[in-house]
């Protein structure tokens, strides 16, 4: 069960809630549109469901286009942010709620409820309106109701966001041992981006109602198409730099680039952990703050003529040896991207 | 704010306390904080920061009142209880009690007589009939009207919104007025409704009409409060389950507004059950016909027919006192299950 998603562009009064967007889902794949809040992600979600009418644009469900199909016959199920469970059911009535409106038999009905709730880890919990239970169960209960229906597609709307932060955790583990046992192809939304790459396969970057880059969390993190995605994934150093000879130069640092033209300015992004420091009285840099955090020491600086620059290192790393405020240090640059300066 | 003053030095504290022995810090024990929650996620709740909160404080001595004001506060307390539960007692409980009294002392037999003869009869039936109407038709029509009001968008909403509230400000007496200038002898609709001999005017149609008016409001209001408090996230719910838009109201909606539609129909019922105004100005209270138990007491006390006026108000009385107590219970009912259901 695939989803291709083409051209899609929806509006809201003069606001664009998603601008554009092209994607496609293989089969079992579990995907998370990353973005923070306010940027479309949900709309998109909403969109694929059917609970919302895109203004053009088309989507496609195992190569079938279902623009102008009802949700209700798509087959998709669906998990709220905030659960959105019958109150007035009980948990065993709100996971059969799919199969009861399609006249499923209530032997049949019973058993699906049966399997799920077990899966889910609820077993026991039957009778129990929503109202007695935890909000990490009451979020089992609405995965068990929207998988009754043994959905083509599982779509979940920032599913973890209404729990506190030991229960999402758990809940995202026993998410991904989840879909690798049911195999339902998934796509999630959240705004986490730890949350993004523990649990998806892929991760859809989504900004402004645009779609930044898709990639493996490897690839999103290792080669971030924009500058915004690199900002986004991590804390990284942004340094101004002017493009000569093939190579980005901020300060003393160079780094070869592509595509940008010759004595462009360019914004250069340095993950924390792609810098290296070492002592040396003719180094480039000015050590300002060194700072333990634990198990890792954060090291601040100021680049000659380029501006403050931060890394981390492992508490006993002997390239600390000597690092202290006002040493002067040589750095090195293990990773870095360049991206054409907007402004 | 949590530290311990001595009254030494202290001059807030000499200033307030004057009569308090001077050289006595004065420590007072604060009620403990409130507790954690302990139940449900306590999404709604305001988080509680440092687990372990004291559960002793030491208050400054300024904080406890002196002596003599807590007597004046207490004498004054009471003087203002004393005046609420006298004017209740004059304005609420002593005609009620005297109706109830007059009704024996006239003689419980007398009024029944009244009642079970055919005047009394066409109008206790008259007002059970129009009570019956009301529920039914605004019961229905509530629902709906709420539905459209708060769910859907269409031009003249805010202008419809606005006249549903109309009723409740109008005057029932000009309610009845209106009723008479469109169905009335040489009424605007006279010349459509003469042809066909229905009588709406001083007749038992005209008085459904005025009915159905003055309760307009009731059901509408309360289903479309639940309405907007509840979203449409269930319904979306329903409808990614396979739920057809009829199985969604019955199964979802329906139950969802219940408490409200409740709440609306022991307000209609009474409303209807209590009109005067507006069944008198159209129906004319013409004895044995469009009289209802409201007018009939009212011709009954005209003719100085004691027992029979007595009699029914203290059984239209006894009728509205259920309601109320029926409307209690909804309450009760409604606060217990929105504490127990902060999803």
């Amino acid at each position: 069960m695939g989803i291709r998603v083409e051209h899609l562009n929806k509006r809201f009064g003069s606001f664009v809630a998603v601008d554009d967007v092209t994607f496609e889902v293989a089969s079992g794949e579990l995907v998370a549109l990353l973005g923070p809040s306010g940027g479309g992600k949900s709309t998109i979600l909403r969109i694929i469901a059917g609970l919302e009418q895109a203004d053009s644009g088309s989507v496609h469900l195992d190569g079938e286009a279902v623009d102008h199909v009802h949700a209700r016959e798509r087959r998709v199920g669906f998990v709220f942010q905030h659960y959105a469970l019958f109150r007035h059911l009980t948990v065993q009535e709100n996971v059969e709620f799919g199969l009861r409106v399609q006249g499923v038999a209530a032997p049949e009905r019973r058993a699906r409820a049966d399997e799920l709730l077990r899966i889910v880890g609820l077993h026991g919990f039957e009778g129990r309106l929503p109202s007695q239970l935890s909000g990490g169960q009451r979020q089992r209960v609405a995965l068990a109701r929207a998988l009754a229906p043994r959905p083509r597609l599982l779509l979940l709307d920032e599913p973890f966001a209404a729990v506190d932060a030991k229960v999402r955790e758990e809940l995202r583990h026993w998410l991904r041992r989840l879909h690798d046992e049911v195999h339902v192809t998934s796509l999630f939304v959240t705004h986490d981006q730890a949350e993004a790459f523990a649990l998806a396969d892929r991760v859809l970057l989504i900004q402004g109602g645009r779609l930044e880059q898709a990639g493996t969390p490897a690839e999103v993190l290792d080669e971030p198409a924009t500058e915004f995605v690199a900002r986004f994934v991590g804390e990284v150093n942004t340094l101004d730099a002017v493009v000569r000879g093939g190579r980005a130069h901020a300060g003393a640092l160079q780094v070869p680039v592509e595509g940008i033209a010759e004595g462009t300015p360019a914004r250069l992004v340095i993950r924390g952990y792609d810098l290296k420091f070492w002592l040396s009285d003719a180094g480039v840099a000015t050590v300002r703050r060194v700072l333990p955090l634990g198990d890792r020491v954060r090291v601040e600086a100021e680049l000659d003529g380029a501006g403050p620059l931060f890394a981390q290192f492992p508490r006993r790393s002997s390239l600390l040896h000597g690092v202290e405020p006002g040493a002067r240090i040589a750095v090195e640059v293990t990773h870095a991207r360049a991206y054409a300066a907007h402004n | 704010m949590l530290e311990l003053r001595t009254s030494e030095g202290d001059e807030a504290a000499e200033e307030e306390g004057s009569d308090r022995p001077a050289g006595i810090a004065a420590t007072a024990e604060a009620p403990s904080p409130t507790p954690p929650p302990t139940s449900g996620e306590g999404r709604k709740r305001a988080p509680v920061i440092g687990a372990g909160a004291p559960t002793r404080v030491m208050v400054p001595a300024i904080v406890r009142p002196p002596r003599r004001r807590i007597r004046w506060n207490r004498i004054g307390g009471m003087a203002v209880t004393a005046a609420v539960l006298v004017y209740l007692g004059l304005v609420l409980v002593l005609p009620l009690a005297a109706l109830v009294v007059e009704a024996v002392r006239a003689g419980a037999g007398e009024a029944v007589r009244a009642l079970a003869a055919p005047e009394g009869m066409s109008a206790l039936v008259n007002s059970l009939l129009l009570v019956g109407i009301a529920l039914a038709v605004n019961g229905t029509l509530g629902i709906a009207g709420a539905i459209v009001l708060v769910r859907h968008r269409f031009p003249g909403r805010r202008l419809l919104d606005a006249l549903v509230d109309l009723p409740l400000a109008l005057s029932p007496v000009m309610a009845g007025l209106a009723v008479l200038l469109l169905f009335g002898r040489s009424g605007w609709l006279d010349p459509l409704l003469r042809p066909s001999g229905i009588r709406v005017a001083f007749a038992f149609p005209g008085m459904v009409i005025c009915t159905l008016l003055v309760t307009l409001p009731f059901t509408i209001r309360e289903v479309g409060h639940v309405l907007e408090e509840l979203g449409t996230g269930d319904e979306e719910a329903a409808a990614t389950l396979g739920a057809t838009p009829w199985q969604t109201f019955w199964r979802v909606t329906l139950p969802n507004v219940r408490r409200g539609l409740t709440f609306g129909l022991t307000l209609t019922a009474a409303r209807a059950l209590g009109e005067f105004g507006a069944v008198l100005v159209v129906g004319g209270a013409i004895s044995g016909r469009t009289q209802t138990a409201t007018t009939f007491i009212y011709a009954a006390a005209e003719e100085r027919n004691t027992a029979a006026a007595y009699g029914t108000a203290a059984l239209l009385a006894a009728a509205s006192m259920l309601l109320l107590l029926a409307l209690q219970a909804v309450r009760r009912h409604t606060t217990e299950v929105r504490d127990g259901n902060p999803g």
